[in-house]
This record gives structure tokens, sequence and C-alpha cells, in this order.
């Protein structure tokens, strides 16, 4: 007896901010007014080591409207100790403050703060001020500095270091039938969100600010500021309502911010900061990485032994980790594994999380080598991968709450039409073109997170939903309408979510793809408890249908609560609210990881991305007319949302494969494509068709909801996937991505 | 970006006389100059728009041909009826350049002064010839993977990246400018030069001329042609190589060959011995080889950039074999066919 106007999640729905953004009236963080406002430009280091020895900043004061130039000598004091300058997200180490001193770690650090009355002022003194530096030995080369990778001393929270080696990996592969050893490299990649990263800090008076900020997280950036200047939190209010892309860029606090806070404080007025797309390159990124990888398989193509070693570039001021070699061990099944990874440093900004941080490199070199290995044991991959099939976690010897990467590795094939693959690489010609496919697995956390929300009903029936989550273009906004409305029966036209805003409840950054999970689990907690009200008020009224109901017997559906057997028989809210006296009911609710489920389950999201490549063998040109992605990730709140998910994480793979790459010119410790010119990522003509298939996965352990998370998955084995096609079709097997035409016809 | 005065010119004799004060750049679409000032790489202390000049026009010529004037756009010029029909090899090279948003705003005279896209140009944290003469070239051992294999000196490796250009030589276009002195035409291959020691100058106009026009001569090869680009992209990349292939056949023997290269040079290239190779020959993949080899012949990679060689070969090929099966290069369908 259920309406149609039930059964928000699972059903397609548009972006409730859609009107907003497409119109223009969304705005983002250097969108916002205050009266006075002040423009600050940041002046970047042209070196990558040293020291300042002396900043010539007189012409640029003598630019008309120029207000002030903070340099190190005078900029405003902040916190002395370290752990004042660590956010939610910090990697170990010592954080990284601007203008602290005269050392220079890395080409493109803020040097200088010009402040103007005017953008077009402070652009015009910011390119005046010139800079004296004593010239360090500098590095920015992994290569160079591979061999004195370190395993790092602190581990960073929530990263788990790789698992110790089970079995005798070494011994089983010089003993295997089938072996590959093979090194892979993935070059340094930047997030370039298209909104630039900045900050309108509104000078609200004596130590009080209001802050419009790009970031993941309001109330990381508000507890940062509040550290770092020795504001009261409650006088420190963040908001991100809009936030035009980040992909991990904005989980920390990033320079903007500093300068805007530091400014305004000293100047006792309103400033915004924008960091130019150039300074984007040296805020944070995903750092290169090399791998070893060495694998066995026996006569049936069992896996016997899996060796994984990767390195990865840090900072010197910080041991930036993510989770690269771990997914080595859990894949597939294997007695015999050893993973390690290490942290060389070099001159540059600490990198920064970046879409699937950690899996989205691991994975890609750990299945290009299974590709190699199927290939070797003529074992066709997808069999190769099913008959390695892992049931456990084997790092860690527990069971997976749901893994439904059966039916993805099969509708998926379907899809492709993998039967048609030939099993001799470069057997298959088009014209001018040689046609192959690939395939790869891609595998994610699952997280629950510690969540709050807070939603509030009134009688005009309409209900508020808040929590201090972020929606970096993910779809938050529009799932929290959709679990408010479908917990209290209501349309979701009738749910307004409220995010974006420290001031609201507890909220983690917006990152690692827990945020439906974590903050949808507490916001459905929270309108259960408006329920439980509800329900109390409505058996207490005089004549109610539902007097001798208990909760479990009632439902809330088209507006109404109800007999769950009889739903005729039942009260408007409106009704109930009217009838009590109640102008609004409130409940709170909040999410956290069940602890105890966590000695015996884990949770991944899984996905089988398949690819079809053509290549043109004489000119090296690579199309990619279908990619299918099949994703297992629980329950699907937002098909829409979720499927645009996975396409711009697909898109972003096929940006790893085939042309993401920061150049660096070693010599002088400068990345020279510091604009989306000459940093490529896929235009629209590299994308053709990508199919995403959400297998059916029930998994009530998960959340509370049922929901996995999919910000991450779709980049996830997306970049192999294209590289073994690309292998399939040439018989060319290229180990350093992006795999641009000229190491194709090489 | 510097601070610079902004003037408007009402005719072309107004814009030249603005011209002749020094530090002063001509502004039509600004898809180049003003990003180049907002980098602080280009810093004139005035800017004189011509915009409202009248050289929007596409004209017939009494001798044959068409006068494109300078302002027309580079989209109005490849969707123009007459340049699609006559002239599909401009078109062709046009609509494989930048994007539609940039095509719209980007000028015929424009596209002809479009600087490199270098890395060290853009960048004026680094030493470079090209932006600050004498300073030196950071691409000669630094990041060249886009550089030139044909025509560098040890001063400058950067190359030109106009795909229009390249088309424009291959066609024997002439260019129209207006100084103090009157008005000159340009022969296409004189328009642009090579780096020699003084790479900050890309072309052999004066700072105080103004291009009016664009002159296509009569001959047309509107039946065997092809624009071929390669990227690291499938759009909106500068090209790796490009080929603009023209032939007049007759009775199935090449008449007259045109072949310029784009990506490869400070100009775009084109070598007419080695087009000699081609006439009075049959269209074939021998012929064709050879004539590639012989262009590729003083080709000198700087380590990054190497590659481009043998793509130059292979690109050459494939773009005659278009050009004389009469199956140009579609600019939509990625497919090299």
């Amino acid at each position: 007896m259920e309406t149609a106007n039930i059964h928000h999640i699972g059903n397609p729905t548009n972006r409730v901010d859609g009107r907003l953004k497409v119109t223009g009236a969304a705005r983002y963080a250097a969108e916002h007014e205050a009266s006075g406002l002040l423009h600050g430009v940041i002046v970047s280091a042209t070196v990558a080591a040293g020291r300042v020895v002396s900043l010539e900043t007189e012409r640029a004061l003598s630019v008309p409207g120029v207000v002030e130039i903070f340099t190190h000598e005078n900029r405003g004091s902040g916190a002395w100790l370290d752990r004042n300058w660590k956010d939610e997200v910090a990697p170990p180490g010592h954080p990284f403050r601007p203008l602290h001193s005269d050392r220079i770690l890395f080409a493109g650090q803020p040097i200088a703060l010009v402040v103007a009355e005017t953008l077009e002022a402070a652009r015009d003194a910011a390119s005046l001020v010139t800079a004296a530096y004593e010239v360090e030995q500098h590095c920015t080369e992994l290569e160079v500095k591979r061999s004195e990778a370190y395993e790092p001393p602190e581990k960073r929270s929530g990263i788990p270091p790789p698992p110790e080696p089970r079995g005798k990996p070494e011994d089983a592969f010089e003993r295997a039938r089938h072996r590959i050893a093979a090194d892979y490299r993935i070059r340094a990649e930047h997030h370039n969100p298209m909104e630039l990263f900045a900050t309108t800090c509104v000078y609200e008076g004596k130590d009080k600010l209001t802050i419009y900020e790009k970031t993941q997280g309001s109330q990381n950036s508000q507890g940062y500021v509040a550290s770092v200047f020795g504001l009261k939190t409650k006088n420190v209010r963040v908001i991100n309502h809009y936030v035009g892309g980040a992909f991990g860029s904005a989980l920390r606090p990033q320079q903007q911010l500093f300068f805007a806070v530091m400014a305004s404080l000293e100047l006792k007025r309103s400033v915004r900061v924008v960091l130019t797309r150039s300074q984007m390159f040296y805020i944070g990124y995903r750092p290169e990485t090399r791998h070893a990888i060495s694998m066995a398989a026996d006569n049936e193509g069992r896996l016997t032994s899996i060796i994984h070693g990767a390195v990865a570039a840090t900072s010197h001021y910080e041991d930036y980790q993510e989770s690269i070699v771990n997914w080595s061990g859990m894949m597939y099944h294997c007695d015999n594994v050893k993973l390690s990874y290490g942290l060389a440093k070099l001159n540059t900004a600490t990198p920064c999380d970046m879409r699937a941080p950690g899996a989205a490199v691991g994975v890609t070199a750990f299945e290009c080598a299974v590709d190699e290995l199927a290939h070797e044991a003529g074992i066709d991959p997808l069999e190769f991968r099913k008959r390695n099939f892992a049931t456990l976690d084997e790092n860690m010897g527990k069971q997976f709450t749901s893994k439904a990467l059966s039916a993805c590795y099969h509708q998926g094939a379907a899809r492709i039409g993998w039967e048609r693959r030939s099993a001799e690489p470069g057997a298959v010609r088009d014209g001018h073109e040689l046609v192959g496919l690939g395939m790869a697995t891609g595998m994610w956390e699952a997280f629950l997170m510690k969540a709050s929300a807070e939603a509030k009903l009134t009688p005009d029936g309409r209900l508020q939903v808040s929590t201090a989550a972020s929606d970096i273009g993910t779809g938050t906004w529009t799932i929290l309408a959709q679990i408010g409305a479908d917990a209290l029966g209501l349309p979701v036209e009738d749910v307004t979510p409220m995010i974006g805003d420290s001031s609201l409840p507890a909220s983690p950054v917006e990152g690692g793809s827990w945020t439906a999970a974590s903050n949808g689990s507490a916001v459905l907690a929270a309108c259960e408890a408006i329920k439980q009200t509800l329900f109390k008020h409505a058996r207490k009224m005089a004549n109610s249908p539902l007097t001798a109901a208990s909760f479990d017997e009632v439902v809330f559906l088209s507006g109404r609560i109800a007999l769950r057997t009889d739903p005729d028989r039942g009260l408007s809210l409106p009704e109930v609210m009217h009838a009590s006296d109640l102008d609004e009911i409130r409940g709170s609710g909040k999410a956290a990881p069940k602890l105890l489920q966590m000695r015996k389950y884990v949770s991944y999201t899984h996905s089988a991305v398949f690819t079809e490549v053509r290549v043109d063998r004489d000119i090296g040109i690579v199309r990619i007319p279908k990619i299918v992605c099949a994703v297992a990730a629980g329950k699907i709140i937002n098909p829409k949302t979720a499927r645009s998910q996975i396409l711009g994480g697909v898109v972003m793979g096929i940006g790893m494969a085939l042309h993401e790459e920061a150049m660096t010119d070693h010599r002088l410790g400068k990345i020279m494509n510091h604009n989306l010119a000459e940093y490529h990522v896929p235009a629209h003509a590299d994308i053709a068709d990508i199919e995403v298939i959400f297998v059916d996965e029930q998994d009530e352990k998960v959340s509370p909801l049922g929901v996995k998370g999919l910000g991450e998955i779709g980049i996830v084995g997306t970049a192999a996937a294209v590289a073994n096609a690309i292998f399939s079709a040439t018989g060319k097997r290229v180990r350093d991505f992006p795999i641009t035409l000229d190491k194709i016809i090489r | 970006m510097i601070r610079f005065d902004y003037v408007r010119a009402n005719s072309v004799a107004e814009a030249v006389t603005a011209l002749s004060s020094p530090g002063t750049r001509a502004l039509a679409g600004g898809t180049n100059l003003v990003d180049l000032m907002k980098y602080d790489v280009m810093k004139p202390r005035r800017v004189v728009d011509i915009n409202r000049l009248p050289l929007k026009d596409i004209s017939e010529r009494e001798s044959g041909g068409l006068r494109i004037g300078a302002l027309v756009t580079n989209t109005a010029l490849a969707w123009d009826a007459r340049v699609a029909k006559r002239y599909p090899l401009l078109a062709s090279a046009i609509l494989a350049g930048a994007s539609p948003q940039l095509r719209n705003a980007a000028t015929t005279g424009g596209n002809l002064l479009q600087r490199t896209r270098c890395y060290y140009f853009y960048d004026t944290s680094t030493p470079c010839n090209k932006r600050e003469p004498g300073s030196g070239c950071s691409a000669i051992g630094g990041l060249n993977r886009i550089h030139a294999i044909l025509g560098a000196s040890n001063s400058c490796i950067a190359v030109h990246p106009s795909d229009m250009c390249v088309a424009l030589a291959a066609l024997d276009a002439e260019v129209e400018v207006v100084g103090p002195q009157g008005v000159r035409t340009i022969p296409f291959p004189e328009f642009h030069r090579l780096p020699g020691d003084d790479p900050q100058q890309d072309n052999t106009m004066q700072a105080d001329e103004l291009i009016t026009a664009v002159i296509l001569p009569p001959a047309n090869f509107g039946r065997n042609h092809t624009y071929l680009k390669v990227r690291d992209r499938l759009s909106y990349a500068f090209a790796l190589v490009s080929v603009a292939a023209a032939l007049e056949m007759r009775d199935g023997i090449v008449r007259d060959a045109r072949v310029a290269l784009g990506g490869v040079a400070h100009k775009p290239w084109r070598d007419n011995e080695a087009e000699d190779l081609l006439n009075g020959e049959r269209p074939d993949e021998t012929t064709f080889r050879a004539f590639a080899e012989r262009l590729m012949r003083d080709a000198k990679g700087q380590g990054h950039n190497d590659f481009k060689i043998e793509l130059a070969r292979r690109t050459i090929l494939r773009a005659l074999m278009q050009a004389a099966a009469g199956t140009p290069q579609n600019q939509s369908d990625k497919v090299i066919r």
C-alpha cells in the first residue's frame, strides 16, 4: 500500500541546488561581498630551496590603492606550536606556516601578500615585488631520491601501514611456473578543480570573523583558524555552501585561508584572497609513485606470490601517507604476500589526498601487473581474476560485510562484449586502428565516520535537516533531502537541507566517500527522533486511530502517520502538531563507526571496469569508444548523482591513463605546465560512451542506510583497464603513466 | 598585470599612428594577448583596440581568390560558404584548433600573431630569449617535448602554435599589412621567421605595422587536400605535429604538391625542394615515404621531442594518402582514416 511519493531513496532525483547553480545564484567563496573589502594577491617564490635574502617592496607599495604588503618580516603572529597548525587531516610532521621565516622549502612557496583596495592594484603591485635569494641545492626528482626512501616513523591517522608479510613470497616466486616482475611509474597529478581556491574573510568586529571559504570541511577550517590565530571557536564561522569541485585538494586549509584571515585581523578589514591557477599547482597534489611488483601463479593460474613495493614523494616538512600497496594483499586470494611502502623527500609542497588517494595509483600498477601475469600464464584476464577471487580480507583476516564483485564481473563483461576479446594482443584491426579490450578490478573502503545532524519539523509539514557536511559537487544537498523525505513520508520539495556552515551539527571533512553513509545516517537518526516524538503525541490525541499501536506498527507516508496494516487510518503530521500545540519538533541524531562489528568485518566498495580502446597503429593516437564501470556500492540513494560520481571518476581515470602529468623542470625545481592549456585533462572529444552499472548489493551491516559511498570508486581501476586494453590492442605494455602517444610509437 | 593605457582606433590610419608610439600593441580578439598580459609575459604600455575597424569582410578578388579582412573571426572564416567550398583545407585547419569559444573571439590577423606555447616563455621566472632577449633558452636541456625539430637555433627552439597558418602556408597566401609608409604585401613564407639569434621577433612585420588582410590566391586544392593534426588529446591541444597537404592531380599524376608542417618549427614549415620530389610522380606510398624522409632530412631532436621526427614522417605519409585519395581528415570524427 505504499504510494508513489515515497521511496525517494533509489529514485533518480534532480539536484535540489541545480537551479541555483545553473542560474549563477549559488555563490562560491570568492563571490561574497563585504563592505570595504580588500583584495590580497600572493607573491610566490621562484626558487625551490634556500633563503629569502631581501624583498624589494617599495615599488609595489607606491602603486595607488596598496594598503599593506606582508612578508615574513612583518606578518601577523600565529600560534607558536606545531600542533596548533595541525588540521583534522594533517599528516605527521611540521605543518606549513606561510611567511613563517625566510626559509624556502619549495618553488611556488608564498613569500609575500600584497593587499590593496582593488584586485587590479593588488595584482599590479604583486608583479612589482622582487626577491633576492640565497639559493640552496634542491631535488624534485623522485628517481634521484628513491634510493633514500624510508618507512614513515609516525603513521598518519586513518591510514593503515602495509600489513606484515605472510607466507614465503620470495620462495614461492622462485618456485612458480608463471611469473612476472615489472616496474611501474605514475607521475604526479594535480586536482585542478574548476573553482579557484578562495577565501572571503568578513571582519565582523574585534576577533570575530565570518569566512566564506573553499573547503571540504567548514569545521576543519574553523578549528584551524581558531587555533592558529588564538580566536574563540564561536567567533569564527566558516561557510562553504557551494564548492566548485575539490577532489581532495580542499580537505586541508590552504594558503589563501591563512592569508585572508591574517590580513583581516591585522588590518581590521574584510579581505579576499584567491589563488591563481598556477599557484594551485603548489598547494598539494597526488605524489608521483614508483612501484616494483613481482607476482607468480601456478599451473592453474592461482596466485602463489605477490610482492609490491611502492615509493611515493612527500615534502621536506610532512610525511604525507596514503594506502597504496595494501590493496594488493586483499584484492585476490594469495598465501604469500609482501607489501612495502616508503617515502622520499622532495622540495615540493606536501602532497595531499586526491580522489581515491593511494588506491588510484596502487591499484593501477597492481591491476596492470595482474594483467601481465594472466597473459604470461595464458589465461583470460577476467577468468584469471575469478580464479583468484578473495572471499576474505586476507590482510586482516576479516569478512566483508558484502562483496557483489562477481556480479560486477558478469554484468560488465556482458555489456562490453568481453567474448570479442582476442587472446592474442595486436590481432584485431579495423582500418588503421588496432582494437583491444581490457579490464581491471577496483576497490575502495566504505567508511562510516562520526557525524551529527539535527532535524526540525514545523506544522506546515516542512522538514529541515542540518549537518555541517560539504557538497563538493557530489550531490550531498540532494541526498539529504531524499533521506529526510523518505524518513517522514514527505515530498522531497518539503525538505530543506542545510549544510556548508560550521555552525551546524558536527561533521567530518567531506572526503573518502564517507559523506552519504555518515551524514546521511546521522540525518536519518535525527528524523527517527522526530518520528518517535510525533508518534508519542499522535497516540495521545483524542480518538487517535493509533492509540493501540506500537511504534513498529505505524508508517510515515504521504505526510501522514498511519497504521502499517491499514494506512487509511492515520493522522496528518500538521494535524498532530496542531492538536498537541507544537510549534516545531526537533530531533538530533548521530552516526559512528560500529567498533564491535569492525572486529570481525570490513566494508569495501568494489568495481569492475571494462574498456575498449582503439589505437592508430602508426601514429599512436588512443581512442576509448566505450568504458563500462560496474559498481557494487550497497544501496544507491540517488542513481542520478551517483552515476555522475562514477562518470567523473572514470573520466579522471582516463586522465590518469592518457593525459595527466605535472611536468617538472628538475633543474629549476619548478612545475612548468602550471595551467589548463598545458596540464592536460581529458577534453570532451576524449570521452565517448561510459556506461555505469550499479549491481544489486544489500548490506545491512555497512551503515544504517546500507550505503557505501561512491566518490572514489569510479577512478580506481580505470587507468589500469585502459592500459590493459592498450596492451590487448597493440601488444605494447607501457608502464609509465600517462600513456602518451610517444610511448606507444616508440 | 601591469597598468596600461587603452585607446580605441576608429580608422586604420588612427591605429597605425597609435602603433608608432613605442610599447603599443594592437588588441583584436585578445585570446592570446590578454592571457600573456595577465601572466606578465607581455607588458604593453598602451593597447590600441582595433575591433571597430572595417576589416571584417571576406571579398572576392578581381584576379580570383579571396581577400579576408584581418578582423574576420576564426569561426566566421571557417564557416563562410565560399571558404568552406573553395578552400576546405583552410576551414579544416581552423576547426582543428582551439575551442568554439576561442574561435568565436579570435581573429584572422591575431591568429597569425599568436605567440609560442613554450612553457618557459609563459613563466616569467625562467630565462627565455624570446621573452627576454639574452637571458638564455631554458627549453634547451629542459622540458622540450613540444618543441622544434626543424629550423631551431641555439637561442630558441620554440614552435609557432597556429593551425590556420599551416594551411595558409600550404595555400601560398599573402599577408597585407599597412604602416606609416603605406600598404605592402608579404608572401606567407616570408611572414613568420626562424628564431636565429633574435627569437623575440616572431615575424617580419614592423612594430608600427598592422595586418589588414590575408589574401588567398585562386588555386584552392579543393579536391585533394587534408589537415591532419596529431596532439596529446583528441581536442583542445596544440599540435605535436600537424600536416597541411594539398595536391593538384591530373591523370593520376601529382602536378603541384604543397605540404606544410605545424608544431615542428618556429614557423609553418615548407620545403619547396622536397615538394618537387612529388611533382610528376604517382601518388603512392613509396613516393610519399621518400618525400617524408627528405622533409625530415635535417630534423634534429632535443631529447624529449625526439619522437616527433618519426611521428612527423608517419603523419606526413598518412596525410598525403588522405589527400591523394580525396578523403580529407574530418575534424569532428577523431578516427584518422
